[in-house]
């Protein structure tokens, strides 16, 4: 049983609401028919995991995007905005998760991008500066306003971000994850302006996987949940278990560990790899970190975004360099290999964006099935189709995938399929070590049952299998060890009988800022 | 389970729509509209004889063109190859007046053969120098392409000091004759250029349809990342292409300047643009993975049908300029309604 999502009375006048909301990117339903009330001078937060639909919802309500079904209520009237600029217009301002600022621009000039103040000899740059000096004031930051944004570390440009929302003076301001780069102090900071805005009757919506962090300042939630909303409540009715039962659902199940096969040698195992940070950081995005993989195994790598997982699995494959450390696959150091050579020593990573690293969208189902595995059903100089054929079919079938045929679009699949897809690509070519990153990501709860039971069977035949998750519940229902991650080391491992809560703590998750 | 998912949907079958049709025919469309255009306006332009002369005239673009074809799969673009084309033109004919070593004290006249396969080997090195620049040292095509033409059509000037070869039929008694055959000669009334041309055409063909490499070509040039983490060798992909498309250019400056029994240094000026634009009328997407060479070779001969039917009829070149360039427009607009999902906002 889950709460029924009903919408209780508030004193506070509803500001912004949205009607039954649905957004859909071709057969990916992103969002099913949702409500949301935004309170005037309140905090709103909203929770959920990745994928559940949070910044879809955001992005709607900012002008972002447009919904496919379902009316935005602005101050009791309906309204539909076409881009951003009219929900600005309209006092709705947006900060966005990932960073939108110009890093070869000045502070000054990207708090004011695209709506420059202007004076009788064109942009007023003096006052420019002045306004920006009041807000890193306010802000308690001392940055510079010329200073070039791509000069500041990540932190910083996150608050040139906030920043830029404050300068409009919204009535209501959307922050998507705006502490995930912040230090403690800045965001004792931030929730200070925060309660100076919400006492001018401003109002906030926050969304944020820091979930004590976000208890702290809000002062209603709402869950959603595979882009539907499970659950909502004022401050008052909530807490850290609360929150945790409702993104998560304990109403189904996506099972448990395989069980009754016995474990093999040692597949894959790990040794002191140390990864430098490849956009240039001082510190090392994976940090002499080991560990060993059973054949048969499955072993779920927990973290939060930035623990360094992407970066371990990358750099396992293949694709990234390690400063130091070794890989060790089936007895036989692989650190020296090119992907294509790991690949056919039987390590198999599916990547964790499959839009930008997994699938080729200029190429159909049957070619993307079949592309890691070329060489198996080419005999001299060329490819033999009926081998090709056979191939896929049997891929198709293994995972299966819901398509009209080997030849249709690879952007005709649903969400769900398309990630099928790029694991079949890996399975066939018939690997001793799978590492999955994120693989459910953006992908519904049955496509994701399928892969689990995809994963668990593949185990029992003997395939470790890696799997890579900032999503607790789970690690719970398919790994047999639980490996969990922060800032590139390994901070706790446990086997599957842990709780969540144990596993969120030591991510670093449910520590207060 | 299995069967459903292997079940073929109603939906999957493209109901027959005129619009698609024409849509995706656009090339061969345009040809036979040009080619019906131009047979009513002249009773000279729907001959046998004519169709083999236009068709030597497209074999310099077309063989151009198959090289640009694999570099634009791959998602970059090759600026080079009209320069590449005159540097070997005039290498060949350096070839053919005498290579002097003085060490030895003696002049050197290579055979045919050994001067095709000299230049063809030199069009690769500088193509693969392309790769190279652009794969290792990551250098935009674009740019590293713009710099590699200029250098090479500089080195053709240089060596030529700005003249032209004309002598290149060679010497009996030295016996090195026989360097016009590329041009002039026909098998079976077809000209040897067209056949060349053909013959590029098919290797090239089987190779982007059949072979392994032509599936990493594919693949790299629709997304390289995944390509990549695949296993394909993305980068190996990419010097080769560019290596072939240099080498293509070699085989064009060769029938070019055997056409023309001379080799000039500002032979092929703009003939990059004239392949890009086959290409990309072909129905290629600049952006990489989608394009073949049937689409290319039909380009490479509306451009030339085109531009040799306006001058049957007696129209200033000044309007071939704009004609040829108004039919690349409607062409990437066309490609851009294929391929786009209508516009996007900016």
């Amino acid at each position: 049983m889950t709460d029924v999502p009903q919408q209780k009375p508030d004193l506070a006048e509803v500001v912004l609401a949205a009607r039954n909301v649905a957004k859909s990117y071709g057969n990916v339903h992103a969002l099913k028919g949702v409500n949301f009330d935004i309170h005037r001078g309140q905090v709103t937060t909203l929770f959920g995991e990745n994928g559940a639909g949070k910044s879809t919802l955001m992005k709607i309500l900012s002008g972002v995007i447009q919904p496919t079904s379902g009316e935005i209520i602005l101050d009791g009237k309906p309204v539909a905005f076409n881009n951003s600029t009219e929900a600005r217009d309209r006092g709705i301002s947006i900060i966005h998760q990932e960073l939108s600022l110009a890093p070869n621009l000045s502070v000054r000039d990207n708090i004011f991008m695209g709506r420059e103040i202007m004076g009788p000899t064109g942009v007023d740059f003096a006052e420019e500066e002045r306004q920006a000096r009041r807000l890193m004031a306010e802000l308690e930051e001392d940055i510079d306003p010329l200073t070039p944004v791509e000069e500041l570390r990540l932190g910083q440009q996150q608050i040139v971000e906030i920043a830029r929302a404050l300068s409009v003076d919204s009535r209501i301001l959307i922050m998507d994850e705006p502490t995930s780069a912040l230090s403690a102090s800045e965001v004792e900071v931030l929730f200070k302006v925060i309660r100076d805005l919400t006492a001018k009757g401003v109002s906030i919506v926050y969304i944020s996987h820091h979930l004590e962090e976000a208890l702290q300042i809000t002062d209603h939630a709402v869950v959603l949940r595979d882009g539907t909303m499970t659950a909502y409540a004022p401050r008052g009715g909530i807490d850290l278990e609360w929150i945790v039962r409702n993104m998560v659902g304990d109403n189904y199940d996506l099972g448990s560990p395989p069980e009754g096969h016995v474990f093999g040698e040692v597949a894959l195992s790990v040794r002191d790899l140390t990864v430098a940070d490849p956009k240039g950081g001082a510190f090392n995005v994976v940090d002499r970190l080991s560990l060993d993989l059973r054949a048969g195994e499955v072993v779920c790598i927990y973290g939060l975004m930035g623990a360094g997982r992407t970066e371990l699995l990358e750099t396992v494959a293949g694709r990234l360099r390690a400063s130091s450390g070794e890989v060790v696959l089936e007895g036989r150091e692989i650190s020296h290999l090119s992907i294509a050579e790991r690949i056919a020593r039987g390590l198999a990573l599916v990547p964790e964006d499959r839009q930008r690293d997994g699938l080729v969208q200029t190429m159909s189902v049957g070619e993307n099935l079949s592309l890691a595995s070329i060489a198996s059903f080419t005999k001299g100089l060329f490819t033999q189709k009926k081998a090709e054929r056979a191939l896929i079919d049997a891929s198709i079938r293994e995972v299966t995938v819901k398509t009209s045929g080997p030849a249709a679009a690879i952007g005709s699949l649903s969400g769900g399929n398309q990630q099928k897809v790029v694991i079949g690509k890996m399975l066939a070519t018939k690997p001793r070590v799978i590492m999955l990153d994120e693989p459910s990501r953006g992908i519904d709860i049955g496509a994701k049952a399928e892969v689990f039971k995809l994963l668990a069977e593949e185990a029992k035949r003997g395939l470790a299998v890696i799997y890579s998750t900032s999503e607790v519940g789970e690690c719970l229902s398919i790994a047999h060890r639980i490996i969990v991650m922060h800032k590139g080391r390994i901070s706790a491992e446990f086997d599957s009988n842990v709780s969540k809560e144990k596993i969120m703590a030591a991510s670093g998750e449910s520590v207060a800022a | 389970m299995s069967d459903t998912t292997l079940a073929r949907t109603a939906a999957a079958k493209p109901a027959f729509s005129l619009g698609r049709l024409l849509l995706e025919g656009r090339a061969f469309f345009a040809l036979i509209l040009i080619v019906a255009v131009f047979s009513f306006l002249s009773p000279n332009y729907f001959t046998v004889s004519n169709f083999l002369i236009m068709a030597s005239h497209v074999a310099i673009y077309g063989i151009l063109a198959v090289g640009m074809l694999l570099v634009i799969l791959n998602g970059g673009i090759d600026l080079s190859v009209g320069s590449v084309l005159a540097l070997s033109g005039v290498i060949a004919g350096a070839l053919m007046q005498g290579v002097e070593m003085q060490a030895l004290g003696v002049i050197l006249y290579p055979p045919v053969w050994a001067v095709v396969v000299l230049t063809c080997a030199l069009g690769a090195l500088v193509g693969a120098v392309n790769g190279v620049l652009i794969a290792w040292f990551k250098v935009p095509a674009f740019v590293a392409t713009l710099g590699v033409m200029y250098v090479a059509r500089g080195v053709a000037l240089l060596m030529t000091n700005g003249l032209t070869y004309n002598n290149l039929s060679g010497r009996p008694e030295l016996g090195n004759t026989g360097f016009d055959w590329l041009g002039f000669n026909r098998l079976a009334g077809i000209p040897i250029s067209v056949l060349v041309l053909a013959a590029i055409a098919v290797l090239a063909g089987l190779m982007l349809s059949r072979s392994a490499f032509g599936r990493w070509l594919y693949a790299s040039g629709g997304n390289e990342r995944a390509a990549d983490l695949s296993g394909v060798p993305v980068k190996r992909v990419k010097i080769t292409v560019y290596t072939l498309s240099g080498m293509l250019a070699a085989v064009a400056g060769l029938v070019l300047s055997s056409q023309l029994t001379s080799a000039g240094p500002t032979a092929g000026t703009t003939y990059e643009l004239t392949a890009i634009a086959a290409v990309v009328i072909g129905g290629a997407a600049l952006t990489g993975g989608r394009g073949t060479v049937r689409g290319t070779m039909l380009g490479a001969f509306v451009i030339g049908f085109l531009s040799d039917g306006l001058v049957i009829i007696g129209v200033s070149s000044y309007w071939q300029t704009v004609f040829t360039g108004a039919v690349i427009v409607l062409a990437v607009l066309m490609n851009s309604i294929q391929y786009g999902k209508g516009p996007r906002k900016g």
